[in-house]
């Protein structure tokens, strides 16, 4: 049964990009354990608020865990100790009673904190920017039907989507690497017949921004998929690696 | 190039160079088995193996192309690691937890790789100086004639407290070279491509038992003189 509990957060607080950070430790009394973690940062904020203190800038958006917008590491854990879920779906049900919780944004060179615990996660959207699309031609839309694609290929090319560009596989990789994310990208649609045509180009592009933007090199460790919240498997890194290996032999 | 400038690439260059240098040990491991055989049965095999590779000029050229492969992998292994801590940037977490499913192995394969170079060192010393070297130079480098390779480690293993602390001093480095390889292995068949929803439990599978044996013949070795060693010294 859910009950109340006492709690003392731990939140790292930083003014600024380039403003020196450090822990803070606040405490909170008669929190629900059935409110989300969101939602006790929200009374940890109401209750700065009424301290005349600066809130807690974090993250957030549609707190329902498909929009990758929540970006925190909870007690060494990128969206907490619960498994394949976002910070917005974590409970402090989780938590129990005395329990000091670290709060800590993203810590990857290529994610810089902007604030408190919200990161500039822009990196990735550069990503996506550089070949995370198929291109067409302008004219009639053709009907999705029209083209054949085993079962299998289409439940595998939507277990890639799934991936919402949270950031915590960087956040969790000890080498700062955003190969999760990239591999579940190119994955999508290099699986399937329409994305097929542009592999090779797709995966040297995308590999090529992830690598000039300042992310690491994949060791395999697979922490990324151990804390990604979508369960995205290890699985689209071999396919990354196949299709870019693949386009150098070509070229 | 895209084997320097691409992460993918500098990491295909650690799994071909590793998978090359798991192909020597498996080699280098069942020659060291005739090394019991012919202990046990009275046999020549080892020292016949010893004189057919030597200093003959394919084996000095092999030795050299291992060596190129050794020097790449260490090289590359540190400047990966250099990038990645650069990558992870200054500010370091709090706390980590460790995630479930992921290898104490796989996030010191730099330390794991250094222990196994820096044994590698003391066993080159041991044996090459005293066998392909001192043939190649024709300098007398130990007691031993350089083709009688079979006498040289049984020296060695079997001397008293000394071939104790040897035998030690090996296992640990096989202990380390065991863990750099249970990651290694399906890490370096990842990084080639060579994964779907079916292979990944597999070559993992294929990877620990590929690094069980190639250890693994190198340790029979180990602990027969040992026991060997032991035995004679309880007389």
């Amino acid at each position: 049964m859910d009950s109340y509990i006492d709690i003392k957060v731990r939140v790292w607080r930083q003014a600024g990009p380039k403003a020196q950070g450090h822990f803070e430790t606040y405490e909170l009394k008669h929190i629900f354990q059935g409110a989300s973690f969101l939602e006790m940062m929200d009374i940890l904020n109401e209750q700065l608020i009424a301290e005349h203190k600066d809130p807690i800038a974090f993250d957030h958006d549609c707190r329902e865990g498909i929009c990758g917008m929540c970006s925190m590491y909870v007690n060494g854990h990128p969206h907490g100790p619960d498994s394949a879920i976002t910070t917005c779906q974590l409970h402090m049900r989780k938590f129990h009673d005395g329990e000091t919780i670290t709060v800590e944004p993203w810590r990857s060179r290529a994610f810089p904190v902007i604030k408190d615990l919200m990161v500039d996660r822009q990196a990735y959207d550069k990503i996506m920017q550089a070949g995370g699309f198929v291109s067409v031609n302008t004219g009639g839309v053709p009907d999705a039907n029209a083209i054949p694609i085993p079962k299998p290929v289409a439940d595998e090319a939507m277990d890639a989507a799934s991936c919402i560009g949270c950031g915590a596989c960087a956040a969790a990789c000890k080498n700062g690497s955003a190969m999760l994310f990239v591999a579940a990208k190119v994955s999508q649609l290099n699986l399937l017949p329409q994305g097929k045509a542009e592999k090779h180009q797709r995966a040297k592009a995308m590999l090529q921004k992830m690598d000039e933007l300042g992310f690491g090199n994949c060791t395999n460790t697979g922490a990324c998929a151990a804390e990604c919240p979508k369960q995205v498997s290890l699985t689209h890194i071999a396919r990354l690696n196949r299709d870019f290996i693949g386009a150098k032999f070509c070229d | 190039m895209w084997l320097k400038d691409s992460s993918i690439g500098r990491k295909f260059v650690m799994s071909i160079t590793g998978a090359f240098l798991v192909l020597f040990l498996l080699f280098h491991g069942s020659m060291n088995l005739c090394l019991v055989i012919d202990d046990l049965f009275g046999t020549t095999a080892y020292n016949w193996i010893c004189a057919m590779l030597g200093a003959n000029w394919y084996a000095v050229i092999g030795s050299l192309v291992i060596a190129l492969a050794v020097v790449v992998h260490f090289m590359y292994a540190i400047v990966l690691t250099i990038q990645n801590r650069r990558a992870r940037g200054n500010d370091r977490y709090a706390v980590e937890a460790r995630q479930e499913g992921v290898d104490w192995a796989s996030q010191n394969m730099l330390v794991l790789g250094i222990i196994v170079i820096g044994f590698l060192v003391l066993h080159l010393y041991n044996f090459w100086f005293k066998m392909q070297f001192a043939e190649l130079t024709g300098i007398e480098t130990s007691a031993f004639d350089p083709q009688d390779g079979s006498a040289l480690v049984k020296a060695l293993f079997t001397d008293g407290w000394c071939g104790i602390v040897y035998c030690l001093l090996y296992i640990v480095w096989l202990c380390a070279l065991w863990f750099h390889l249970s990651h290694g292995v399906w890490s370096a068949m990842q990084t080639m491509g060579l994964s779907n929803t079916k292979w990944l439990s597999r070559i993992k599978v294929i990877g620990t038992v590929v690094a069980t044996v190639a250890v693994g013949l190198f340790m029979i070795v180990v602990i027969y003189f040992l026991g060997y060693n032991i035995g004679q010294m309880l007389h």
